[in-house]
């Protein structure tokens, strides 16, 4: 089973109907109990990062997942991706969830458009079990305007914007993190997703 | 760097996928969520539901068949027609829809493109366009499925829309639609070169070169093709081997 957490700023319908199409077992909940209890958890999130991070506290949920991420696969989609990292710039200085290390900076391209927003090529870093199966030339769409600072180390994956953007991250265990959207990333997003069901 | 996207539309009345050639002459081709699923193998960077006679007959979006495709087709997708309000957005986009294109509307009411980029982000709002070249040589816009001239010149109404926060401009030629021959080359750089979100070219496309040729004589971001696509006269895949085989990066 996998808990998507719906927390109230999430692209949650999108991921789930890609989980059904997939035959993989899913339920949406903000219940903690529910988190603890599932053997995989989608970190879904579209918006703004402070007003997210504040939903996720609201609920009740940043400790338990912090907790949950030690114990079985998360996935951060988007700025569910952004939120797994230490801080953010958006707005305001603000707190994530600090389960693999660097911040959120707005998208620094001279000259290209922002909001980064269409389909670009993955350049693979470390390697990373959810992007196993991929074909040689693997696009996957992606719509931000912030965007990932980490070290290269949790670097899986990242695309070319202006300079290196980074798509996955991952923390070499159990934490991982798509800048772009799997749901919506055709059938190199299913591999993905099919590769995260696969885990466990 | 980002692809360049092919996008079928899929005219849609009544449920049913139709085209008109030139607006007029419609025929009926078929369920849309199969048209949607079938693009979606081939290769679709998106897909556009477009419901073509919703803006002058007042009819809601097609929000079943959006719910339906979201289910089986993991690309964007856009919805358009009769979209008038800020919770028409909401709607539409609840239903599975990736982003909204607002036509005839947003001549009419220019703040909904405010409103809804605001509420929902610019990448959620596409602004349409269906444009005529005059005869002093400028090209004005039209609504209403290009039933009616707004005298309003394209050039100053593409950097409102940007202004405005429209996240994109998908730029359909009256002049070309249905025709075959090829996009509006000249108005689609006129609006490029205006601009600076991402513009959709539109209307025209007759074969596989029309599509290359868009991206290598203009900096347009995507093209689009309705009929071309229904009747199997051209598959995604033979237009992106075609971009391909000219250095062209598709997906």
């Amino acid at each position: 089973m996998i808990a998507i957490v719906d927390y109230g700023a999430g692209n949650i319908f999108s991921v789930k109907n890609a989980l059904d199409y997939l035959g993989m077992e899913n339920q949406l909940t903000d219940q903690a109990e529910e988190l603890a209890a599932a053997d995989e958890i989608i970190l879904p999130g579209v918006g703004a990062f402070p007003s997210a991070m504040r939903m996720l506290a609201k609920c009740g949920l940043v400790g338990v997942l912090q907790e949950q991420a030690k114990q079985k696969p998360l996935l951060g989609i988007c700025l569910g991706m952004q939120m797994l990292l230490d801080k953010s710039y958006e707005f305001e200085e603000c707190n994530g969830l600090g389960l693999i290390p660097g911040t959120v900076e707005p998208l620094d391209a001279p000259g290209l458009i922002i909001p980064h927003m269409g389909w670009n090529k993955l350049e693979m870093g470390v390697d990373c079990p959810l992007l196993h199966g991929l074909g040689e030339e693997s696009y996957v769409y992606f719509v931000h305007s912030f965007a990932a600072k980490c070290a290269d180390e949790n670097l899986a994956a990242w695309v070319e914007y202006g300079g290196r953007v980074p798509a996955m991250v991952y923390d070499g265990n159990y934490v991982f993190g798509a800048q772009f959207h799997p749901e919506k990333s055709g059938e190199a997003g299913l591999q993905i997703l099919r590769n995260f069901g696969g885990l466990v | 760097m980002l692809a360049k996207r092919i996008i079928p539309c899929l005219d849609v009345r009544d449920g049913k996928v139709v085209k008109g050639v030139n607006f007029e002459g419609i025929r009926e081709v078929g369920d849309p969520v199969v048209c949607a699923a079938e693009y979606n193998r081939q290769g679709a960077d998106e897909i556009v539901f477009y419901d073509i006679t919703a803006s002058h007959e007042g009819r809601g979006v097609i929000l079943d068949v959006v719910r339906e495709t979201a289910k089986q087709v993991f690309v964007p997708l856009t919805v358009g027609g009769g979209i008038k309000t800020v919770d028409d957005i909401r709607e539409t986009l609840r239903a599975g829809a990736d982003k909204v294109s607002v036509n005839s509307q947003a001549v009419q009411n220019p703040q909904l493109i405010r409103d809804g980029a605001d509420i929902f982000g610019s990448q959620c709002i596409c602004v349409g366009i269906d444009a005529k070249k005059t005869k002093s040589g400028n090209w004005t816009v039209f609504i209403n499925g290009g039933r009616i001239d707004m005298e309003l010149d394209l050039l100053d109404w593409v950097k409102q829309i940007e202004q405005l926060g429209a996240g994109e401009i998908c730029l359909n030629s009256i002049d070309t639609d249905g025709v075959k021959g090829g996009f509006d080359l000249p108005m689609l750089k006129a609006v490029v070169d205006a601009v600076s979100i991402p513009v959709i070219a539109s209307g025209g496309a007759g074969k596989c070169s029309d599509f290359a040729e868009a991206f290598e004589k203009t900096d347009c971001s995507a093209a689009l093709a309705a009929s071309l696509f229904h009747f199997h006269e051209l598959t995604v895949q033979e237009v992106k081997a075609d971009c391909r085989r000219k250095g062209i990066i598709v997906r």
